[in-house]
């Protein structure tokens, strides 16, 4: 090997290296930025969030929203996990914390240690439809009831054209292909609202208890991550999985037994949901944790979903960390701010009613006096 | 395979007894075709694949070929070129997935190699921007940020762990003289190696997390994770490079009244640069790529951060992570996937540029051998 | 070989400043050895602490419902399932491809093979996993189905196969891929190192090129090969990423072929996110043994290594 000439290239592959570093910029989409941006409500600082990644998508579009309005704010939020977001945020390592599941029985008290005696509160700000998404060719949608649901994924219905399936779908043309379940080796917040979904939906075939991971005898093809999960299905034909309806794309999807009809995820359908669902009672004032009425029999309400909420404290040690966590849920919850959620990530917008009193939560956050 | 037609050190000149019974030059490719069409037959007969007939050409070449010079040539020969066809047969065998996985990250990498890919970050972009996207020109947003991550903790924890694992090295081979304490310090290297990469993360975070405030994140605690990832390996193969080197040279030098220390910077670091090089390249190149401690440690960004002691910050194997696990976009995810890939390809681009250093450290150093 | 020395002649360093220069040198090196005792110290105290908890608790709290030992069990040994796979295929290419690179190949193809080599251990595990699901598992589902119908009656192979080739067989496969280079590189860096003179002695006598490696190269290199191998082991053992994607996990099974199995890296990395209160310290606990399985695996290279001490060149 010539060293005069490796030495070359190395040199000359060293200063491009240089030169690249040296002029990066974080103006990545391109329209300015710094010059027309307003100093509305005066608010600064960095506000820290961990949490599930299920809302990672909705995040970058209000981080974006509300960066470009108010220059002085940081908001940085890493898609860790509901849990390790809910434990830094109890232990005082984020602001807020992202979750798929509300503070447990067992978090509230903890909560009152990092808040102070009005505790933390939840904040529904992110509702996805979860889809029953599987792959046959030329069957774009098929009628599904909740217990048929749960004998698919159990693994007692192995065919496509099975008599339960062919009963609900007279006009479909089922083929004879085996039905491989695919579905989540991670704990996730999917899988707890859907196992949720199928054990109050149908108790008489779905018999575990809801849980973020996966039940163990019904062990069947899996992957991490919704990403994973859509892409085994699309790889395999007759595969079957459930996962957030805004990433199945091409995939077939069910239309899940409401009351007597049979309703398609939309992001209205789970509003709507949402919209019947009462809050759990027995917590705090301002607290909106939302008990999802899996059995609905309302028309038009898709019971299969998932709210994400951002937990928050009630009252904060510096008046300038409270006004920043006001402003910032303040427009997430805003009707800009959740429609730039649901431009960003196909996410459902919360109702009026529903963002009426998140609003006011959100207004009842002070700083410790 | 012309090299394996010949011993080396035996020249087949004069038509002698020495000659005698050497395999004529046709002889290895004859064998080669026969067990290509031979290997076709076999493959046609049991269900005809390209894979199948490279797998039963090889085997009967692997049989034939050593079998045939044995008998001309003796056993020893054969042994000889069996071993010769095994080391490229290894060879090749061990090339086809490499190919296949450089193939498969360039081939998704190129197109998304684009100025915005290098010179910006993901500051501001949202999935309303991916859904715009329809061509890979047009996706915006870029990786620079991850660069600058991956670039500055990576160096961090090369200050590190470099100085921390070669020193330790020298003490184990050129001090210990085989103490408790040098037999222990090997034994728990060792150990070391298996710490899961996730362990080491926790445990950093863990540390600063006492240190100064829960959940603090930034890349300087991502460098002492990589760190305690990194010394046993910078150690272990420094060790290894150091023990082979003769104790002729260090008598030698002793002869001649050069001291300890200096003999180990003079004689014995020069003789065995090229394998620490080489050596701390692959530690650098196994760190460089971790995911999942810097998960825990660094958090995560979407804009430009240059200092590793403050804020948070996102390197590429992260930002390849979660451009795959949670696109900007999930109703769009192609703009991401061509992100990660082209970051992918980023980050083998910035491994060898680090090779190529290190290897002229190496030849910078190291003495003139008459050896190979 | 031939080494060019350049030193001052003896006697114009002063001897106590030379001495000064031992005794900093020989600290320095000391308290290095010493720094990486307390991290390792660190480490141990902290997955201790953190790992506690699972094992005070009652059996019915851990998950499986059986106590932690029921748990990590089958993640045991699906651990040693995959690193052994990766070891068995890894180790004689990985071996064979070093000695082509030192002895074989001409120099102008071995300098760019070893490089590029080099490279591949920089490629992040997320990419070898999603090479590994999306291009190696689906080749090799041909492969499992021939092997599930024609050797069967194997336990390891008995089917009915994979129809996505997420197996552990495949995770194997991956593993040994990325740790080839960490083998390569490593054997090739010690084959170099062979005394010439070792090996021109050899040829001198008649040896072939084959007697001349078993002879000289191999002996020489023995301990630095057993060296790269537990390197590469260690990686095996706790990579997580890869097998995270590649393998479909579930319960203990013998069948290769079948999803199912998980290794203990793969279980952390899945769950760890998700996981909080008792089943954050399962998962550390599990870590904890992952570090007891590499202990004990060192001991054994360790006692290995010890037997061929003699070739070693600073002896």
């Amino acid at each position: 090997m010539k060293v005069s000439h490796v030495g070359r290239s190395a040199a000359v592959l060293a200063i491009g290296a240089l030169a690249l570093t040296a002029c990066g910029s974080d103006n990545a989409t391109g329209n300015g930025g710094g010059g027309d941006k307003k100093e509305s409500s005066g608010v600064s600082g960095t506000l820290t969030g961990i949490g599930a990644s299920s809302q990672q998508a909705a995040m970058t579009a209000w981080q974006n929203g509300f960066q470009s309005s108010n220059s002085g704010a940081t908001i940085q939020y890493s898609p860790d996990g509901s849990g390790a977001g809910r434990k830094a945020f109890l232990a005082g390592g984020a602001n807020f914390a992202g979750s798929d599941a509300y503070l447990s029985e067992k978090e509230l008290p903890e909560a009152k240690k990092q808040c102070g005696d009005a505790g933390a509160m939840d904040l529904p700000v992110y509702v996805s439809p979860i889809s029953v998404a599987f792959n046959l060719p030329g069957v774009e949608s098929l009628n599904l009831d909740a217990p048929t649901i749960a004998k698919i994924f159990k693994g007692e219905i192995k065919k496509w054209n099975a008599e339960e399936i062919k009963k609900q779908n007279p006009d479909a043309k089922l083929p004879d292909t085996a039905v491989t379940v695919v579905h989540r080796s991670d704990d996730s917040g999917t899988t707890e609202n859907f196992t949720e979904y199928l054990s109050k939906a149908a108790p008489k075939d779905w018999t575990d208890e809801p849980d973020q991971a996966w039940p163990s005898k019904y062990a069947a093809e899996n992957n991490k991550g919704t990403s994973g999960v859509v892409s085994t299905t699309s790889g395999t034909e007759g595969a079957v999985t459930y996962a957030d309806s805004s990433a199945v794309g091409d995939l077939g999807t069910a239309a899940i037994k409401v009351g007597e009809n049979y309703v398609k995820h939309s992001p209205e359908a789970a509003a709507k949901a949402v919209e019947v669902s009462k809050q759990v009672e027995g917590r705090g004032e301002h607290d909106m944790a939302i008990d999802i009425a899996r059995d609905t029999q309302e028309a038009d309400a898709y019971p299969l979903v998932l709210i994400s909420y951002h937990v928050v404290c009630s009252q904060y040690d510096s008046k300038e960390t409270a006004d920043l966590v006001k402003a910032f849920e303040t427009y997430v919850v805003s009707e800009d701010g959740q429609k730039a959620a649901a431009d960003s990530s196909g996410s459902a917008p919360l109702s009026q009613s529903l963002r009426d009193k998140a609003k006011a939560a959100v207004d009842s956050i002070s700083a410790k006096g | 395979m012309s090299t394996s037609t010949t011993n080396p050190g035996l020249s087949p000149v004069r038509q002698s007894k020495l000659t005698r019974g050497q395999r004529p030059k046709w002889l290895i490719p004859v064998v080669g075709l026969v067990a290509v069409v031979a290997g076709a037959a076999l493959a046609a007969l049991i269900g005809f694949s390209v894979a199948l007939w490279a797998l039963f050409a090889a085997v009967i070449f692997l049989i034939a070929g050593p079998v045939a010079v044995g008998l001309i040539e003796g056993s020893r020969a054969g042994a000889d070129s069996l071993m010769t066809f095994l080391v490229y047969a290894a060879f090749l065998l061990a090339v086809i997935p490499l190919i296949s996985v450089i193939w498969t990250v360039l081939a998704n990498g190129v197109p998304g190699l684009t100025s915005n890919m290098l010179l910006t970050s993901m500051n501001g972009i949202t999935g309303f921007q991916d859904n715009k996207a329809d061509a890979p020109g047009d996706v915006m947003g870029g990786a620079y940020h991850a660069i600058v991550g991956t670039v500055s903790i990576t160096f961090w924890a090369t200050l590190m762990s470099v100085p921390v694992g070669l020193l330790t090295a020298i003490y184990l081979v050129e001090y210990s003289q085989g103490g408790w304490l040098g037999k222990a310090i090997t034994f728990f290297v060792d150990v070391m190696t298996g710490i899961p990469s996730i362990v080491a993360g926790l445990f950093a975070a863990a540390l600063f997390g006492m240190i100064f405030g829960p959940s603090t994140r930034t890349g300087f605690v991502a460098a002492v994770a990589l760190t305690v990832l990194m010394i046993p390996t910078v150690v272990k193969n420094t060790e290894e490079m150091l023990r082979i080197v003769p104790n002729e040279l260090r008598e030698a030098s002793y002869a001649l009244g050069v001291r300890k220390w200096r003999t180990i910077i003079k004689v014995v670091i020069p003789t065995a640069i090229s394998g620490i090089a080489s050596g701390v390249t692959l530690a650098i190149a196994r760190v460089i790529g971790e995911t999942a401690p810097l998960l825990v440690t660094a958090g995560f960004a979407t804009a430009i951060n240059w200092n590793t002691f403050s804020g948070w910050m996102t390197t590429l194997p992260t930002f390849i992570f979660y451009q795959i696990m949670n696109p900007t976009s999930p109703t769009n995810p192609d703009a991401s996937l061509q992100r990660a890939w082209a970051a992918a390809l980023i980050l083998i681009i910035i491994v060898m540029l680090l090779n190529l250093v290190a290897r002229l450290v190496a030849k910078a150093f190291a003495p003139k051998t008459a050896g190979r | 070989m031939s080494t060019t020395v350049s030193t001052r002649k003896p006697g114009t360093e002063s001897s106590a400043a030379g001495r000064a220069g031992d005794s900093i040198f020989s600290g320095l090196s000391l308290a290095a050895g010493i720094l990486i005792f307390a991290v390792l110290a660190a480490v141990a105290l902290f997955l201790l602490l953190q790992a506690a908890p699972t094992f005070g608790a009652a059996p019915a709290d851990v998950t499986g419902g059986k106590g932690f030992f029921t748990y990590i069990w089958p993640l045991i040994v699906g651990t040693l399932i995959a690193s052994v796979i990766a070891l068995l295929i890894a180790t004689p290419i990985g071996i064979l491809v070093a000695l082509y690179i030192s002895h074989y190949a001409p120099a102008k193809i071995s300098n760019p093979v070893g490089y590029v080599i080099d490279l591949l251990a920089a490629i992040p595990s997320v990419i070898y996993g999603a090479w590994g699901a999306t291009v190696l598992a689906p080749a090799l589902v041909p492969l499992f189905t021939w092997l599930s119908e024609h050797a069967g009656f194997i336990p390891f192979f008995s089917g009915p196969a994979s129809q996505t080739g997420k197996t552990m067989f495949t995770a194997g496969v991956v593993l040994a891929i990325m740790i080839l280079p960490i083998i390569t590189s490593m054997s090739r860096e010690i084959f170099t190192q062979t005394p010439k003179l070792h090996e021109e002695a050899a040829l001198a006598l008649g040896a072939t090129r084959w007697e001349m490696i078993r002879m000289s190269v191999l002996p020489f290199a023995r301990p630095g090969i057993i060296s790269s191998i537990m390197l590469a082991l260690g990686r095996a053992l706790g990579e997580t990423m890869a097998v995270a994607l590649v393998l479909s996990s579930g319960p203990m099974i013998a069948s290769l072929l079948k999803s199912g199995n998980q290794t203990i890296a793969a279980e952390i990395a899945l769950n760890f996110p998700e996981a909080y209160g008792l089943r954050l310290s399962e998962l550390i606990a599990a870590g904890l043994v992952l570090f007891l399985i590499t202990l004990v695996v060192n001991m054994i290279a360790r006692a290995i290594i010890a037997r061929y001490k003699e070739f070693s060149g600073a002896n």
